[in-house]
């Protein structure tokens, strides 16, 4: 018994060092949204230069929607937006964008041209008001919005066929039998 | 030990490294003071451990623009704060508060601390109770002549 008390602080080290090494295969930026089965914040976002429409939140009423946040700015929106464009050509789901913190009001529409625009409506964010109310932490991320306008789903980081089939798709279909 | 001191001193005076820019800043000095104790207790949401007003991510910015926005529409400090909650929970405040999900995190610490005295407590208790532990006990016959033995070989 005297013998097992020696190793408490090695019992004790091992069980901390287990959780940190846990946390190490965590991701900080994967954090519970605020927004779940939350309505959508109320925005109205100005259209991109060259742009005819913005963005509002009233846009999204009355259907199940993806709402894509990304700048020119963002790598990771590079990689993501293949797979949007082939969403939006399959027309699987309307793609809704903010345009979030643009340095430069040319930047955004010039990666429009020069990749292809998978979205319905974009709306420009430079102060990223909007980008807050959707509580983003960085880019991309996206969020289901079902037909009341609810939001029902955030995905952190790059949408690709491994999690749209897997997890996005299937909630898409489900959502829209509601 | 003065200059010790003098170096403490120094280091105090070093507060950290200013983000709000001149022209973010508010006319109204009570507001800005407001805004900057609000942003003090708001944690940049992109760099983990640092206040939005210490924090030069753009992101931070936007956030303290959007404080004092808030504050010129005549929002209270806590009505900001509870803005910022509600998109990205207690995690965007500096001081988490006090309530079920963080009991853990405040009462945890005081726990460990208190289970840690207890133990040496009943240690010692334990260690002084086993009678006759601290009375020397008179060397036997062979014990003293080996003590001898080695005290002449000292010599």
């Amino acid at each position: 018994m005297n013998r097992l008390i020696y190793m408490l602080p090695l019992a004790i080290f091992l069980v901390i060092a287990g959780y940190f090494a846990k946390g190490l295969t965590l991701n900080p930026r994967d954090m519970p949204s605020m927004l779940i089965d939350q309505e959508v914040p109320t925005f109205d976002l100005k259209p991109l230069k060259g742009f005819q429409r913005g963005f509002s939140s009233a846009d999204l009423k009355g259907q199940v929607s993806l709402v894509n946040i990304w700048g020119s700015w963002c790598f990771a929106c590079l990689a993501e937006h293949p797979m949007l464009m082939k969403i939006a050509k399959q027309k699987l789901i309307p793609i809704y964008s903010i345009d979030w913190n643009e340095k430069n009001r040319e930047d955004g529409p010039k990666w429009l041209v020069k990749h292809g625009n998978p979205y319905t409506l974009i709306g420009d964010d430079p102060k990223s008001r909007a980008a807050i109310a959707f509580g983003v932490t960085g880019a991309p991320e996206s969020f289901i919005v079902d037909k009341r306008g609810f939001i029902r789903y955030k995905h952190v980081g790059v949408i690709d066929d491994e999690n749209w089939k897997s997890t996005i798709w299937p909630l898409v279909q489900e959502l829209r039998k509601q | 030990m003065k200059f010790i001191m003098a170096l403490m001193l120094l280091a105090l005076s070093f507060s950290p490294a200013l983000a709000v820019e001149p022209s973010e800043m508010l006319d109204d000095p009570v507001l800005e003071q407001r805004a900057r104790d609000i942003s003090q207790e708001l944690r940049c949401v992109v760099c983990q451990n640092q206040s939005i007003d210490s924090s030069n991510a753009d992101l931070a910015r936007d956030m303290r623009v959007l404080v004092r926005d808030r504050l010129l529409e005549g929002d209270s400090n806590q009505q900001v704060l509870d803005y910022m909650v509600s998109r990205y929970g207690d995690f965007v405040l500096l001081n988490p508060p006090f309530k079920v999900a963080t009991y853990a995190l405040w009462i945890g610490p005081l726990l460990i601390i208190g289970c840690g005295l207890f133990i040496v407590v009943v240690f010692y208790r334990r260690r002084s109770s086993i009678v006759g532990a601290d009375t020397p006990v008179a060397l036997s016959d062979e014990e003293s002549r080996r003590l001898e033995t080695l005290m002449k070989d000292e010599n």
